[in-house]
């Protein structure tokens, strides 16, 4: 149970994740700007912070988004506990070894292809892209059979095209894995450390994967630079974006970044809904290393999932870039039955920035003074 | 309903229903409850609100709210359910003015207001100023006393909106 005082600190810790908010707020400010002279009324009428304050106090969705349920204990009696016994000596002793040794084996033949074809057909570019994703697909299988996946996969698959860019909504990083092993996407992502950040480096490399790293300020344009080229290019492999910017519990989706949404070309929205009856696939990054997401998922019994390729979707006449990024959110959520959070969420648990509040109590400050003169 | 355990009765709901004039569903009742919960942090069947927010602008709502129990805390939310009325609504904000409770809003009540709307940006003399000024052209004074009719005559035609909605899992 998320305690109000915890709120507070996890809201730091989540600085790095949350998507910058001052982008989505509308130059205007929340509040209406009343026009005319200034009266009684417009001084008594406290409504919109009321009702700011008490959506504070009755709507959590921030937390809601990023709080994985516990899942009820169904070993609870007498003849179900033994049961519960035997499958975990049977998931960790003998599952789990042999999920080790596939995913070996898999490493193996993917190294010992993927080396020489990386370093001896340096000339023959297109040769070496096509095998090299090819064997980025399989690795992925790989790491799918580790977990058992049951993926099923709905609708037309992603070609490869220019002037393409996927969308998808983000729970895991086994999400990227997952859409990986049917078509090798390139990626954006934030660079990590350890061997996770080495394999980035290297094999993920080949398919063209676009760095960013959230920390740095200019970094925003340098990256948005280089996905419009990415977008142009003809040989590059399709483009896979996460416009969450981080990893959602699956139940709900939050702002979509409108990074995705303003390169000038079509926007291919995937819904990915992932099935809780063994093991909640939600990372959670802040409670667990990647590696224990994985060990945890290897440890269960099977990893049961849905993607839907849905239908491309452009910009229409006359739509800003974050009302395409709000549809197309829609139609990923619809399809996996996920819920949209409001924007208005972050406003209302985000203990805005000093400044934030600062800002409006000066804008209203400014119209009161202003509409005093009219007379 | 002392204790704030996490079961609810298909009697405890009703009863809250009851008391809050059926300003809430049964199921927005269940989820404000699951709400009441995380903010009760000591189980203790009420609400402590100085551990929640510490953002001023709310201080004046959340003192409102330390102390209720959850049959409170439904009937105060009730004034922010699109089923409340206008009138309800006025007197909510009424009762957030009047910080005595004596059902009488002074100068120095809507100043204070005035001051956590503002902040800095304005002084304190401009303050007094535009409120002197505003309630002049209304055909107030500064001593006057406001009850709960007055703020119906003034918000009565307003359009005032209110309404926050539970999230319902």
């Amino acid at each position: 149970m998320r305690s109000p005082g915890q709120l507070k600190s996890s809201s730091s810790e989540l600085d790095l994740d949350r998507p910058n908010i001052e982008d989505y707020l509308p130059s205007g400010s929340s509040i209406q700007e009343p026009l005319g002279k200034l009266r009684l009324r417009d001084l008594l009428d406290i409504s919109p912070t009321l009702t700011e304050a008490a959506g504070a106090i009755v709507d959590d969705s921030f937390t809601r988004c990023f709080k994985s349920n516990q899942p009820e204990p169904w070993n609870w009696n007498i003849y179900l506990f033994p049961l519960w016994c035997f499958g975990v000596v049977f998931r960790y002793f003998i599952l789990f070894p042999l999920r080790v040794i596939v995913l070996t084996i898999g490493w193996i033949i993917f190294l010992s292809s993927f080396i020489p074809v990386h370093s001896l057909l340096k000339g023959h570019d297109k040769l070496r892209k096509k095998l090299e994703r090819c064997l980025v697909e399989l690795i992925c299988s790989f790491f799918v059979a580790s977990w058992t996946g049951v993926v099923k996969y709905h609708g037309p698959r992603p070609s490869m095209r220019p002037k393409q860019v996927f969308v998808a909504n983000h729970t895991s990083m086994i999400d990227f894995i997952i859409l990986e092993q049917m078509t090798a996407f390139a990626v954006i992502m934030q660079k990590h450390p350890g061997w996770v950040g080495l394999l980035q480096s290297t094999i993920l490399e080949s398919v063209g994967c676009i760095w960013f790293n959230r920390s740095e300020a200019k970094d925003r344009e340098i990256v948005a630079r280089k996905l419009r080229d990415h977008v142009q290019g003809t040989d590059n492999n399709p483009l896979l974006i996460f416009p969450e910017g981080t990893c959602v519990n699956n139940h709900y989706t939050v702002m979509f970044k409108k990074g995705a949404f303003e390169l000038g070309c079509t926007v291919c929205p995937v819904a990915i809904k992932y099935n809780k009856i063994f093991v909640d696939a939600f990372w959670n990054s802040r409670k667990q290393s990647f590696t224990m997401h994985l060990l945890q998922l290897m440890t269960s019994w099977a990893v049961v999932c849905d993607v839907w390729y849905l239908e491309p979707q452009t910009l229409r006449p006359g739509e800003t870039a974050i009302e395409f990024a709000e549809r197309v959110r829609d139609i990923i959520s619809v399809r996996a039955g996920l819920k949209k959070v409001p924007w208005d969420g972050y406003l209302k648990y985000s203990r805005p920035s000093p400044k934030h509040r600062e800002r409006k109590q000066q804008s209203f400050a400014e119209s009161v003074l202003r509409r005093l003169d009219e007379k | 309903m002392g204790n704030a355990s996490s079961m609810l009765t298909q009697y405890d709901i009703e009863e809250v229903q009851q008391h809050c004039n059926h300003a809430f569903s049964q199921q927005e009742i269940v989820s404000l409850y699951e709400r009441f919960c995380q903010l009760d942090r000591n189980n203790g069947g009420f609400i402590s609100a100085e551990e929640f927010l510490s953002v001023p602008e709310f201080a004046r709502l959340l003192r409102m709210v330390d102390g209720l129990n959850f049959k409170e805390f439904v009937a105060f939310l009730s004034a922010f359910s699109p089923h409340a009325t206008l009138h309800q609504k006025i007197e909510f904000i009424f009762k957030v003015y009047d910080s005595d409770g004596n059902g009488k809003v002074t100068f120095t009540d809507m100043l204070d207001v005035l001051r956590d709307l503002t902040g800095t940006f304005i002084s304190e003399k401009q303050r007094e100023q535009v409120l002197t000024d505003v309630l002049d052209e209304a055909g107030y004074t500064k001593d006057s006393l406001m009850i709960l009719s007055d703020f119906v005559k003034i918000l009565g035609n307003s359009g005032l909106k209110m309404e926050v909605e539970v999230p319902v899992d």
